[in-house]
């Protein structure tokens, strides 16, 4: 049920991106479709009852980590996809911004109905 | 942008360090407590964020200009590829080989210090003066647009 | 001697971040390091080619599960020789063009970060690996689409950038979907689990995912409203380079390689992608012989010559599915994969005499140019030769992969698509004798009294890639070069042994 959830956020994304005017709210519809994507990644990875893969100092002393530690934790692998995933969301998001600010330089207007002059 | 009042600028002054600080403690231990290269890369790239919000964009360019903080950027992502292909001298498949650890240190008893893991630290230095600058770099071109005003394009 | 495979992706970014170290007063010392860059790439991948290596590097010596792999086989060499031929014509034009832009080490960093991408997902044995290349690849052709900063390139810009994101979303959300249905990130590991575990709804519903988004990136008919305004926008190596190489490595390889070696070609999959290369070929064709703008014509173009590799690469998904005679698959895949290197060569040299005129006469509308045979003479012969491999005249590439396109339909009995191949190839015939009368035949206007030809590295970077165009078809007639390039790489489509080879590799 938690991962419709995550579909619908990326079906709110979408229509952002679908039906708005304004070039920066496509651009936001972009960064909740990002947000969505993350979520999703993340709760894959997700164990109910689960404990945090982190080896402490003393962990292998006092017997936390024994052999049902990897069946207990939660899998850190979606976590190192999700981190990487939010650094290419940081220098894509980065981009569109500075063409927008570039594109209302040039135009004068962030509405894409008035930047029509590519046609055909 | 012309900057803040007087407190603001006094006390920004003196938590820069404390954030800069913050910032190489996150990137130099990012191999035993989490965070890592791009975290403790950001948080550098925030006390700058700091300096320009309090005092105005014309004194960060002066502090730390244009160029330098380009050819550090460079320089970052050089060395990480200089480290990357270090490797090579110890034989076949050693792309991202981490040799430190495993032809100097191999058997011995390191984990969770601060020198241990081999090639990780150093690569997590490269990256949070990669990050760290880029951010940078980013943001002080961002806000060069003024109405009227016409920059150079960034890459 | 093996070469280590991490030097193709290794070198374009080390010399993509020493180059904007220079700056704009020393650009040639920039200028001819990114040209060595790309020399060295394109002699490592004709050795590679040549020697014939393959197999798997394990990076960090990390075994193969657990860490990422890069994997060359027939396949990925291909993709790598056509890549390195491209970019290396497309850096020596560049020399001479982007004189007219006043950020030359900034235009050279974000090319070989494009090629560094793209070598980076043709040799990528890892899932979410091929998705960070893809995206490099992707972000710095946005980049490079905007780079004049003028209105029309800005407003194409977003819109590529705006339809490339979404893509990219989908795409990631259907590596999720397979990471979870699967449990792991390695291709070889995907594709034996779903050989042993069978598909189910959720792999359908990745599988869409990835039609959706790689067919977006490589521009496939319900998904190719952004390339008409992208490729006309962009400096001209680029437009060479968008057209040529990225929609491939970045839409088609990727494509070809998930439906091929992961999922493994079934009947519905096979339609679909006969429907997609269908739609492309005849939708393209068609609203390219309407336009008046010279490289909005040959963007166009590109949408229905990319049908033309789908379709062929489909009907031999199709007859494999059908467990009729492999041989016939074969010749309908090898008619695909020779169709994108020869589009790639041809395509590129289109772009860059639309480069060469557009930076001697000033405009790249048709009705504006007239008579520049005497003029530009060289720039002419390229261009007629160019012409001619695209519509399929004979002795030239082009000829020949539609060729055997043609044959694989008709002896699948397939008799509607190859006369749907025969017309599109005529329309394309006729669309470019326009082009050809509209630019060079005619009366030469007033303005144009005084144009001269170009000079130099372009002419240099535009001969080597016509006289490709006229000897390619020796890489299929003739045996011992056909059968160390081309078939390699059908016999990894037809075959299917990715998985069991790398597993069973130590």
């Amino acid at each position: 049920m938690l991962y419709s959830m995550c579909f619908l956020l990326f079906i709110i994304g979408l229509y952002c991106v679908l039906v708005k005017k304004n070039m920066v709210k496509i651009v936001l519809g972009i960064v909740i479709m990002e947000y969505a994507v993350n979520l999703f990644l993340i709760m894959l990875g997700y164990r109910l009852g689960g404990i945090a893969p982190i080896i402490g100092q003393n962990d292998y002393a006092s017997g936390v980590v024994d052999a049902s530690f990897t069946q207990a934790s939660v899998d850190p692998l979606p976590q190192a996809m999700v981190l990487t995933a939010i650094v290419i969301s940081l220098g894509s998001l980065a981009l569109m911004i500075s063409i927008c600010i570039r594109t209302y330089e040039r135009y004068g207007t962030f509405d894409i109905t008035q930047i029509r002059r590519l046609k055909g | 942008m012309k900057g803040m009042t007087i407190i603001v600028k006094t006390i920004s002054s003196w938590v820069k360090m404390l954030v800069f600080l913050f910032g190489i403690y996150i990137i130099l231990f990012g191999h035993i407590t989490p965070g890592g290269g791009f975290a403790g890369g950001v948080i550098l790239a925030c006390s700058y964020v700091l300096i320009m919000l309090a005092f105005g964009r014309d004194y960060t360019e002066e502090n730390l200009s244009l160029k330098l903080a380009s050819k550090l950027d460079c320089t970052g992502a050089l060395l990480f590829i200089a480290i990357a292909l270090t490797g090579f001298l110890y034989g076949g498949f050693s792309f991202f080989y981490n040799f430190i650890q495993q032809e100097y240190f191999a058997g011995k008893d390191t984990a969770f210090k601060l020198v241990s893991a081999g090639t990780i630290p150093l690569s997590n230095i490269a990256i949070g003066l990669k990050v760290g600058a880029s951010l940078f770099l980013v943001l002080l071109m961002l806000s060069a647009f003024r109405p009227g005003d016409s920059s150079e394009k960034e890459s | 001697m093996m070469i280590p495979l991490p030097l193709f992706v290794a070198l374009p970014l080390a010399a993509a971040f020493i180059v904007p170290l220079f700056g704009q007063k020393k650009r040639s010392f920039a200028t001819l390091l990114a040209n060595i860059a790309t020399t060295c790439l394109l002699v490592l991948a004709i050795y590679v080619m040549l020697t014939g290596q393959s197999g798997i590097y394990k990076v960090g010596r990390w075994s193969v599960p657990i860490g990422i792999n890069l994997v060359l086989d027939g396949l990925s060499g291909l993709m790598l020789l056509t890549i390195s031929i491209v970019s290396f014509a497309a850096m020596l034009f560049s020399i001479r063009y982007m004189e007219q832009y006043t950020a030359k080490p900034k235009f050279l960093s974000l090319f070989l970060l494009m090629v560094a991408g793209m070598n980076g997902v043709v040799l990528s044995g890892d899932i979410f690996n091929m998705f960070v290349f893809l995206e490099i690849a992707s972000i710095s052709s946005y980049a490079l689409v905007g780079f004049g900063c003028e209105h029309e390139e800005l407003e194409a810009s977003f819109k590529y950038m705006v339809l490339g994101s979404v893509a990219s979303m989908f795409i990631l959300l259907g590596i999720g979907l397979v990471y979870g249905m699967t449990g792991t990130l390695n291709l070889a590991y995907i594709s034996r689990t779903i050989q042993q575990a069978g598909l189910n709804n959720g792999l359908y519903f990745a599988l869409a995912m990835f039609i959706v988004g790689f067919g977006l990136k490589a521009a496939l008919v319900p998904f190719h409203a952004w390339l008409p305004d992208a490729h006309p926008s962009a400096p001209a190596p680029i437009s060479a380079m968008l057209s040529g190489v990225l929609i491939k490595a970045l839409g088609v390889y990727a494509l070809i390689r998930i439906i091929f070696n992961i999922y493994g070609v079934s009947i519905p999959i096979g339609w679909i992608l006969i429907t997609l290369g269908v739609l492309s070929m005849v939708i393209g064709v068609f609203l390219a012989v309407g336009q008046w703008d010279f490289k909005r014509l040959l963007a166009y173009h590109s949408i229905s010559q990319m049908g033309y590799v789908v379709l062929g690469v489909g009907i031999g998904g199709v007859i494999l599915a059908q467990g009729k005679d492999p041989a016939w698959a074969s010749l309908a895949i090898l008619g695909g994969l020779f169709h994108l290197m020869n589009h790639s060569v041809f395509k590129s040299l289109l772009f860059l005499t639309s480069g060469s005129i557009e930076i001697a006469t000033g405009t790249r509308q048709l009705k504006q140019l007239g008579g520049l045979a005497e003029k530009m003479p060289v720039t002419r012969t390229m261009c007629t030769v160019a012409s001619a491999a695209i519509a399929g005249v004979p002795p030239f590439n082009g000829f020949w992969s539609k060729l055997l396109i043609v044959l694989a339909a008709v002896k699948a009995q397939y008799f509607g698509l190859a006369a749907i191949t025969i017309l599109v190839s005529l329309v394309t015939l006729i669309s470019f004798l326009k082009v050809q009368r509209y630019i060079f035949l005619g009366d030469l206007p007033d303005k144009l009294n005084d144009v001269k030809e170009s000079k130099g590295s372009m002419l240099w970077s535009m001969g080597i890639l016509a006289c490709l165009c006229v000897g390619m078809g020796l890489l299929l007639l003739w045996e011992p070069l056909r059968e160390q390039i081309l078939t390699p790489a059908v016999q990894v489509l037809v075959q299917n042994v990715y998985s069991s080879e790398i597993i069973s590799m130590p």
